[in-house]
């Protein structure tokens, strides 16, 4: 309501002030890129987890120690120069095997949150354009899932597939397309949910009427004129769900289910180092820190860009 | 509230119906025979094991199959733990009650967390005992339970050896030292899941405040020249818990994942970890019961916090 005031000011004033209003006119990007800088602990958050992705997808071609080094001679020692962050039970350099886990959790939270959007605005689109016994059935569906005990079923899924996976795409591509597909489905019906919710609002105001007068077919409708309209909350939805499954394929690893033994995820190494926790705290330590400044930047960008792309919420 | 109990139960109903297929076609799915474990032991004979998958009915169309396998599930006869060589029902009821108790110690240790300081943050916004709060919050929801349980370990159990790290049934003391190792040993595993919670229900907490508090009524209230205290916990509170008790019944999926981690952890006997040992020994039977019953109480939780709705929001109860 609010909004609307201001809105209809400008039109009426857009004559005569045209030129001035251009030039104090902010694009919807920028304006939300400003909202986005007031926010110090995201902007803050974006520079670690920046500096942290580019470590682990630069770091390997600098850091040329390999993964499975096996030097008995050097177990369990602290951090120094020749290792910074120690070694482990195996003398293996724990810095190395650190930048090759955070590759794979950041792609396995990324390509999961992709496949969690993916269903959930499919979900949500379809069932926000065709109420009814579809909607219904849709929205059904989805309070099932929010009612599934994720990780319980996680582990059954990995549990029954593991084997027939791995012998289609390979020991790691297998856990990988597995752990994405099972994270990706229990990660989709709060999108759909919000997209669902956007579609029901959006449908009836006056441009997407007006796009339908003009013949658009529905299919159109939703892509080009309601979808991106709903975009805001879904970026946000999708931020959230990158540390989301990070956390999932972590808990998976730490209960030793996840990927490979010999693939060092940052939950694996957890999971290697907990039996040696009270000789050497720092293995735990740099794993467990990792996971969580990445979990906590990945939340506090998120709740940035809530502030950012959600006006509503602004108060 | 008897006719708002049972619509809550015959909703339900199909939500339990519908988690077992979801089950039934997982297990359906699956690459691989489940009695596997038979096939490949050699003191079953072929037609031994020919006469099993008969009994068993392994060899009927899939939705015979289903039917066979609920009736089966809700007579109580729920199979046999390969394993452990015991009923999967005498198993589970062994191990649910540690489950039980340690969550729900937890949740009260969250909620006496979450209600005060979400208020008084709410009660004060943007003072800087809720950014403190605030911040601490978020830090306390983005670390990972595993992670949280091992930092514990690491500061009790090793570095000032105040609390055992291993959680054990059998202890042999009786009365109030059985009490007392007891709770020494709850504190950590609770304590973990607690905190979890507590963090992001403090948050819940606060936004459903502070929607509330700048309603009319509220300011109503105050120029009644009611004192703050009593418009805050008698006017504001109340309506807020509402959507809180949505979003906490919400988490409850969240909570038996990291009551299975936490088991994990520490060791302790429930199910959770019984679901662990079950996966790492391809015990079938056991691994489908244990999640048909995260299901079932994850279901059971949806309709407490219902019933608890209709407590807390009499507008629902005399629909």
């Amino acid at each position: 309501m609010a909004g609307s005031i201001p809105a209809s000011v400008t039109a009426s004033a857009m004559p005569e002030t045209a030129p001035t209003m251009r030039a104090r006119h902010l694009s919807p990007a920028r304006e939300a890129w400003k909202r986005f800088f007031r926010h110090k602990m995201a902007v803050l958050s974006l520079v670690i987890l920046v500096s942290m992705v580019l470590l682990v997808v630069f770091g390997p071609l600098l850091w040329k120690v390999a993964i499975n080094d096996i030097d008995f001679s050097a177990r369990l020692k602290g951090p120094s120069l020749t290792h910074p962050f120690g070694t482990d039970d195996l003398g293996q350099d724990i810095f190395a095997r650190m930048l090759y886990g955070g590759r794979i959790s950041l792609a396995v939270g990324l390509a999961a949150m992709l496949m969690a959007i993916l269903v959930g605005v499919t979900i949500g689109a379809v069932a926000g354009m065709s109420r009814g016994p579809v909607d219904a059935a849709l929205m059904w569906l989805t309070d099932l899932f929010l009612s599934l005990p994720q990780l319980p079923l996680l582990l059954l899924l990995i549990y029954l597939f593991r084997d027939s996976l791995k012998a289609a795409f390979g020991p790691e591509g297998g856990v990988f397309v597995m752990i994405v597909l099972v994270i990706g489905g229990f990660r989709w019906m709060p999108v759909a949910r919000l997209v669902r919710a956007q579609f029901f609002s959006l449908r009836e105001k006056e441009y997407v009427e007006a796009a339908r007068a003009l013949g658009a077919s529905t299919f159109r409708q939703v892509v080009r004129h309601i979808l991106p309209n709903t975009l805001g909350p879904v970026i946000v939805a999708g931020t959230i769900d990158v540390a989301a499954a990070i956390i999932a394929e972590s808990t998976l690893s730490f209960l030793g289910l996840g990927f490979p033994p010999d693939i060092p995820t940052w939950g694996r190494l957890l999971f290697d180092s907990k039996d040696y926790l009270d000789i050497a705290p720092h293995w735990a330590l740099t794993a467990g820190t990792a996971i969580f400044l990445t979990v906590l930047t990945i939340n506090f960008i998120g709740d940035g860009l809530r502030d950012a792309l959600d006006p509503r919420k602004v108060m | 509230m008897g006719s708002y109990l049972l619509r809550r139960l015959l909703i339900a109903l199909p939500s339990v119906l519908g988690i077992s297929v979801v089950l039934f076609t997982v297990l359906a799915l699956a690459p691989g025979d489940p009695f596997e474990e038979l096939a490949t032991n050699p003191n079953v004979p072929a037609e031994v094991r020919a006469m099993l998958r008969a009994k068993f009915g392994l060899d009927d169309p899939i939705w015979q199959r289903y039917f066979h396998w609920l009736t089966a599930m809700l007579r109580g006869d729920w199979g046999f733990s390969f394993i452990s060589r015991v009923d999967v029902d005498t198993l589970i009821l062994q191990r649910l009650p540690v489950t039980l108790v340690v969550i729900g110690a937890s949740q009260v240790l969250a909620m006496l967390i979450a209600l005060p300081v979400g208020i008084y943050s709410a009660a004060k916004p943007y003072s800087w005992f809720d950014r403190i709060a605030s911040t601490l919050a978020f830090i306390g929801f983005s670390l990972p339970t595993f992670f949280t349980g091992l930092l514990l370990i690491l500061l009790f159990s090793i570095t000032l050896d105040w609390l055992p790290f291993v959680y054990r049934a059998d202890i042999s003391a009786t009365g109030w030292q059985w009490w007392w190792e007891h709770i020494r040993q709850s504190i950590m595993p609770v304590m973990v899941l607690g905190l979890f919670q507590g963090a992001s229900w403090t948050r819940y907490v606060r936004s459903a405040m502070l929607d509330v508090i700048r309603l009319d009524y509220v300011t109503t209230a105050r120029s009644k020249g009611l004192k703050e205290r009593v418009v805050v916990m008698k006017h504001v509170v109340r309506n807020a818990l509402i959507p809180v008790v949505t979003l906490v019944a919400l988490q409850m999926p969240a909570v038996f994942g990291g009551a299975i981690v936490t088991e994990q952890i520490f060791r302790i006997p429930g199910i959770g970890s019984l679901l662990i040992d079950a996966i790492l020994r391809n015990d079938t039977p056991v691994i489908m019961a244990v999640t048909f019953v995260f299901a079932c109480l994850v279901i059971l939780f949806n309709l407490i916090a219902d019933l608890l709705y209709g407590w807390l929001d009499p507008r629902i109860s005399y629909r």
